[in-house]
């Protein structure tokens, strides 16, 4: 995993609650068995019309907004299915963080396996991103994971957020999950050891 | 002793190792595979020069993408059998057990593991499928993961998680005639939202939650996602072990005897606390019926549909006025007044022999409206061979509905079956989401008894008076 650093980003805003897995990577391409390529089918249902052709209205379509590596939104970002083309997607897309006053589970862990940092923020910070950048595509934000804050170009906005130090070590080191157990695979082998065949608490 | 919770006592049986301040290391009992959310984790392995470390604690099982269609006919969409055979050859490169769609044993991943026995008390239980929760029916712990995690539990038998809190979700008394397991869990997505239980492992508990058959408890725990749930679990019981009783991979003779006295001990203590508990009555749950797009848009049949200015939130304003634009509906409309023209009754909610009885109970001598296309999707060809045994396949294709083959069908439509835009159907799945069921098309969830009754009236009626 490539290591998370401290960068710039343009700020993508997409003013909605509750969007799920299903909007950001919808099911018919679920079925590619690669884990790359899945960012021309990101927002898929509200990026392109009937025809195939691009939605003008939508947000990523616009101007200035297509090169953002910062989608802020709103809460309960990446509900319903683990599908994990969801990161994946928005990764492919360009899009490095994601800004959101809560998240789903399933997706928030699926974030940090793949080096996307997703923050928690209050909800009037949020809309106040939101505001900023869609009145200016060119809004751009500053992302330090290493002192856990963001700021916006001109210091208007300036805001502290957390991240367990654990999965903050992960990403700014680009650990991977795997390496890190089998770090410990001595202590599987022994749990193993006195487990009975049948498992569970038995 | 400390009073602890169920899931607390599962949690700590499988400590392999606890960090301050990092994710615990968590032993997997079973790991659950299907074909869309695996390929890129047996490619990881292949990267890495892993192997899978308990291929024996290991099933595979080919559900999502399958037609439901005659299994003589080729599947026609070359990328979803590309998928499938990717599933094939994973699992014969790494000695992995597979139900492809040809098995006997095949099936929604979340049916065959109850079904075979797989699934029992006090086991950690995960697959790369937000509805794994459905096998905490049985007190076990089961949690949805993601591509990465199921690498890493393939490499390890293990899983790193954070602590979740946990939430009592109690349903005291008991509900009405003709108010189901469904009803009973969209009520709960009603009043707590869908992040209601973000955070959370929920234990269901509760008159009405005991009363359920084991299948009516799946249906609960399955949905505990769509309140944002990481689990859902319910202590075992008689019940519990009634049914597991007697299947391929639950242990038997003594060994079934002296599990049941140890999975008897999977009880929250008297005295233990939980982090949060919500409680609703029995009595007050109606059959339930959903508007919107996601599962906490949802409504009483005798409801009507909502107006955007009912809500102060700005966020809940627009994402009304977003789904009453998406499902063409009216604020005012009463839910009865919903006309359909699909109907499909199947996917890992609500598709075991009991929802097909209850299905085929309403149905019976009845005609599926001349406007509605109805199908039935069983859960596993096990339920379809047992369905059959009982003649449910003759009242259901004598009243006109179509019926398939067994697999995950229409609850997702990552196989041939799917709505058209601006079709509207009645579904016994669980997520009512934009296009889930197809690109433009409009989901309403309910009950296999609802599902079967608008199917046959074209709209949505109150089964209790129906």
């Amino acid at each position: 995993m490539e290591p998370f650093n401290t960068f710039e980003g343009i700020v993508a805003p997409l003013n909605r609650v509750n969007v799920d897995t299903d909007q950001i990577i919808p099911k018919q391409f679920l079925k590619r068995i690669e884990r790359t390529g899945f960012g021309n089918f990101l927002f898929y249902d509200w990026r392109f019309l009937e025809d195939g052709s691009e939605n003008k209205d939508f947000i990523l379509n616009k101007e200035g907004y297509k090169n953002a590596s910062i989608l802020v939104s709103g809460r309960n970002f990446g509900s319903g299915s683990s599908r994990e083309h969801a990161p994946w997607a928005l990764q492919d897309f360009g899009f490095k963080c994601i800004i959101a006053p809560s998240f789903a589970d399933i997706f928030f862990n699926n974030c940090f396996q793949n080096g996307i940092l997703p923050i928690t923020l209050p909800e009037d910070i949020v809309n106040e991103i939101i505001s900023n950048s869609e009145k200016d595509p060119d809004y751009k934000i500053t992302v330090d994971l290493h002192d856990q804050r963001i700021w916006d170009h001109n210091e208007e906005v300036v805001a502290d957020f957390q991240i367990e130090s654990f999965r903050r070590n992960c990403l700014i080191n680009g650990l991977d999950d795997i390496g890190l157990t089998l770090d410990d695979e001595v202590n599987i082998t022994q749990f193993e050891t006195n487990r009975s065949k049948h498992g569970g608490v038995l | 002793m400390t009073a602890k919770t169920l899931f607390e006592k599962i949690w700590e049986s499988h400590l392999v190792k606890e960090i301050l301040d990092q994710p615990s290391i968590l032993y997997v009992d079973l790991h659950l595979v299907h074909e869309v959310t695996s390929p890129q984790a047996f490619d990881g392995l292949r990267m890495a020069g892993r192997t899978v470390r308990r291929p024996d604690l290991t099933i595979a099982v080919a559900d999502h993408n399958t037609p439901t269609w005659d299994l003589k006919l080729p599947i026609t969409d070359p990328i979803a059998a590309q998928q499938l055979n990717a599933l094939s050859e994973n699992c014969d490169e790494f000695g992995i057990t597979l139900h492809d769609r040809f098995s006997p044993m095949q099936g929604i991943v979340h049916v065959i593991g109850p079904e075979q026995g797989h699934t029992q008390p006090g086991k950690i239980i995960v697959c790369g499928d937000s509805h794994t929760s459905t096998h905490g029916a049985f007190g076990a712990f089961a949690i949805g993961i993601g591509t990465s995690e199921v690498e890493h539990v393939l490499a390890t038998q293990t899983l790193r998680q954070f602590k979740p809190k946990t939430m009592e979700i109690r349903v005291e008394g008991k509900v009405d005639y003709g108010v189901t397991a469904k009803d009973i869990v969209l009520a709960i997505i009603g009043k707590i939202g869908t992040a209601g239980a973000t955070g959370y492992a929920v234990e269901y508990t509760g008159e009405a939650i005991k009363s359920l058959s084991m299948e009516g408890r799946m249906t609960v725990c399955n949905m505990s996602i769509e309140a944002g749930a990481r689990a859902g679990m319910v202590a075992a019981d008689e019940k519990t072990f009634e049914y597991m009783k007697g299947r391929e991979y639950v242990p038997s003779g003594n060994d079934f005897v002296d599990a049941i006295e140890k999975w008897k001990e999977l009880q929250t203590d008297i005295g233990a606390t939980y982090d949060k508990t919500i409680i609703l009555q029995g009595k007050d749950i109606e059959p339930h019926v959903t508007w919107g797009t996601n599962p906490g848009m949802v409504l009483p049949i005798n409801g009507k549909i909502p107006n955007p200015s009912d809500y102060t939130d700005p966020g809940d304003k627009e994402s009304v006025e977003r789904a009453l634009e998406y499902m063409d509906l009216n604020p005012g409309t009463p839910i009865e007044e919903i006309y359909i023209n699909r109907v499909f009754i199947g996917s890992c909610t609500n598709s075991r022999i009991e929802d097909l009885r209850a299905a085929a109970r309403i149905s019976k001598g009845k005609k599926v409206n001349s406007n509605v296309y109805a199908m039935i999707v069983p859960g596993s060809n096990a339920i379809k061979r047992q369905a059959e045994e009982e003649g449910l396949d003759v009242i259901f294709t004598e009243a006109g509905f179509d019926w398939r083959e067994a697999g995950c069908s229409m609850c997702l439509g990552m196989n041939p079956d799917i709505l058209q835009p601006g079709e509207r159907c009645a579904s016994t799945s669980n997520r009512n989401f934009e296009g889930r069921q197809g690109k433009g098309g409009r989901t309403h969830l309910v009950s296999p008894e609802m599902a079967a009754a608008a199917a046959i009236e074209g709209h949505f009626v109150d089964v209790r008076t129906w």
